[in-house]
C-alpha cells in the first residue's frame, strides 16, 4: 500500500485524513483507489477526460510525476503520492 | 611660475566625467587622502596613495605613465596637488577631479565603504558580523539590500519583523488593507492600538521603533498590471506573502521579465508551503503551478482559519531566504519546494523543474504585454484568494 498525503483542500473529502493508504500499481491506479474510497475527491482531482486536472500537482515521494510518467509512473509500497494544488493563503 | 597658471595646466574633471570615463575602463583612479577618510568611504577600484606617499607608491600604483589618470580626495586640493606633481614625474594624461568625494557623492554616485558602519551599528549588529558567512562585508549588503514585501499580512508581518531586526537598509511595503482586530492572532507587527490603522502604517511604526537603520516605504495600494513593474522595479528581491491567486501570478510574470528573484510562500489551516523563484536560474512560479486552482479548491485563510505560529514559521523561513539571496550565501530553496505540515511538525522537500513550454520563462516564451502580465487567456472563473 502507497501513502498518499492529502492537502487540506481535500479533506473535507476524506473524513478530514491527512494521510490515506491506498493500493495500486502505478500512480493513477493509487489515485483511483482514493477516489473510489472517497468519490468526493474525484471530481477534483480527475477533468472529465480522465486526466489529471491542470491544478494538481502530483507528486510520487519527492519528484513531479510530470517529469517521471505522469499517471503511469509506477508506485512501490513504501511510496508516497503527494497531492499538492497551489494555496494562495498570505 | 605663479599656482594660478599652473592650475590651468591641471586638467579637472567633474565627478560624472569621471563617472563616464571609469565605466569605459582603461583608466588609473588614484586616492590621495589619508588612510582613515579611505576607510570610511571610497570610489570603487580607487587605489589609496596618501599625500605624503605619493612619491614612494605611485609607481606601483599606476605603473604605466601614458595611461588615463584620475585623481581625487575629498574636495578636490589635493588631487590637483598630486596631479601637478605626477605630471612632474612624467605622467602624460592627469586629471583631478574637481570636488572630490564630496561632489560625487553629492550627485549620488556611489562610494565603497571598508568599515561603513557607525559605532550603535557595530554593536547592534554585532552578532551577525561574528559570522564568518555574514562579517562587517555581509551586514554592509544587508545594510544596502532593498527588499519589497507583498502583503503585510500573516506572512508579511513575521517576515518584516526579522528582516528589519537584520537591517534591510529598505523594506518596502505593499498592502491596501487596514490592520482588523482578527489579524492580531498571528500578524505581530501590528497591535491592538492601531486596529483600523493602514497595515502599511502601522508596520512602519513598528519596524521604526525596532530599528531606526531600516527606510520603511508604504506602497499603500493594490498590485496590478499598470503599476507592478514600475513598483518591483527598484528593489533588490521580492517577498509574496499575497493572499490571492491573481496577484500571485501578475507577481511572477513581471519578475521574470525584469529578473526579479522572489521568495515565495503560502499558508493555509496548518499547511505551508515556501520556494525561492530566481527566473532563468530556477523554475518559476508558473513552471509549478501551470494554472491556478478554481475557486472551490482555492479557499483563503478567512474563510478556512489558519494557526498563526505557522503563519510566523513560513515567515521567518522567508526571511531567511532573502537573507541568503542578498549575502549570497547557502543554498536558497531555487528548484526545490518545502512543505510545512504543523500539527505533525513534518517538514517535506519537493523538486521543481523548469518546464521548457512555460509561458512565461520557457525558451519560446512570447513577450508578454504590461497589459497581460498575470492573465490567463483560457481562464475566465478566475478566483479571489
Amino acid at each position: 500500500m502507497a501513502t498518499v498525503r492529502i492537502p487540506p483542500v481535500l479533506r473535507p473529502q476524506t473524513g478530514g485524513q491527512t494521510e490515506v493508504e491506498a493500493s495500486g500499481g502505478n500512480v493513477g491506479e493509487v489515485l483511483r483507489a482514493l477516489t473510489s474510497e472517497h468519490p468526493a475527491t474525484e471530481e477534483q482531482l480527475f477533468g472529465p477526460d480522465g486526466d489529471l486536472n491542470r491544478y494538481v500537482n502530483v507528486y510520487l515521494n519527492d519528484e513531479d510525476v510530470r517529469v517521471l510518467d505522469g499517471l503511469a509512473t509506477a508506485v512501490k509500497d513504501a511510496d508516497t503520492v503527494i497531492i499538492m494544488p497551489a494555496m494562495a493563503g498570505g | 611660475m605663479a599656482p594660478t597658471q599652473t592650475k590651468q595646466q591641471i586638467e579637472e574633471i567633474e565627478p560624472f566625467e569621471a563617472a563616464q570615463e571609469l565605466e569605459g575602463g582603461d583608466v588609473v583612479l588614484i586616492d590621495t587622502r589619508e588612510p582613515h577618510e579611505y576607510q570610511e568611504a571610497h570610489l570603487e577600484n580607487g587605489k589609496l596613495v596618501p599625500p605624503g606617499l605619493l612619491a614612494d607608491e605611485i609607481a606601483e600604483a599606476a605603473p604605466n605613465k601614458s595611461a588615463r589618470t584620475i585623481l581625487y580626495c575629498r574636495s578636490g586640493n589635493r588631487s590637483f596637488k598630486a596631479a601637478e606633481q605626477l605630471q612632474a614625474l612624467g605622467y602624460e594624461d592627469v586629471a583631478s577631479m574637481a570636488g572630490g568625494i564630496l561632489a560625487w557623492q553629492e550627485q549620488g554616485l556611489p562610494v565603497v565603504s571598508v568599515s561603513g558602519m557607525t559605532a550603535e551599528q557595530r554593536d547592534r549588529y554585532s552578532r551577525h558580523t561574528l559570522l564568518p558567512e555574514v562579517g562587517v562585508d555581509g551586514q554592509l549588503k544587508l545594510l544596502n539590500a532593498k527588499v519589497l514585501l507583498l502583503g503585510a499580512g500573516g506572512l508579511g508581518a513575521p517576515t518584516a519583523l526579522y528582516l528589519a531586526a537584520a537591517g534591510i537598509g529598505t523594506l518596502g511595503l505593499v498592502d491596501d488593507d487596514v490592520v482588523d482586530a482578527s489579524n492580531l492572532q498571528r500578524q505581530v507587527i501590528h497591535n491592538t492600538e492601531r486596529i483600523g490603522m493602514p497595515k502599511t502604517e502601522s508596520a512602519r511604526i513598528f519596524i521604526e521603533a525596532l530599528n531606526p537603520d531600516v527606510n520603511v516605504v508604504e506602497h499603500n495600494l493594490r498590485l496590478d498590471s499598470g503599476n507592478i513593474i514600475e513598483l518591483i522595479e527598484g528593489y533588490d528581491v521580492i517577498v509574496d506573502g499575497a493572499d490571492n491567486f491573481p496577484t500571485r501570478y501578475l507577481l511572477n510574470d513581471a519578475s521574470v521579465r525584469l529578473r526579479k528573484p522572489v521568495v515565495s510562500a503560502s499558508i493555509l489551516s496548518f499547511d505551508g508551503q515556501i520556494s525561492t523563484f530566481v527566473p532563468f536560474e530556477g523554475p518559476c512560479y508558473r513552471c509549478l503551478y501551470p494554472t491556478p486552482p478554481p475557486a472551490e479548491l482555492a479557499p483563503s485563510c478567512s474563510a478556512n482559519g489558519v494557526l498563526g505560529v505557522m503563519a510566523g514559521t513560513m515567515g521567518t523561513l522567508q526571511a531567511n531566504e532573502v537573507i541568503k539571496l542578498v549575502l549570497g550565501v547557502g543554498e536558497p530553496l531555487i528548484g526545490r519546494l518545502l512543505l510545512y505540515e504543523a500539527l505533525g511538525t513534518r517538514f517535506t522537500e519537493l523538486k521543481v523543474r523548469r518546464d521548457p513550454d512555460c509561458p512565461i520563462c520557457g525558451e519560446n516564451a512570447p513577450e508578454v504585454a504590461d497589459e497581460d502580465l498575470g492573465k490567463f487567456p483560457d481562464y475566465e472563473a478566475f478566483c479571489a484568494g
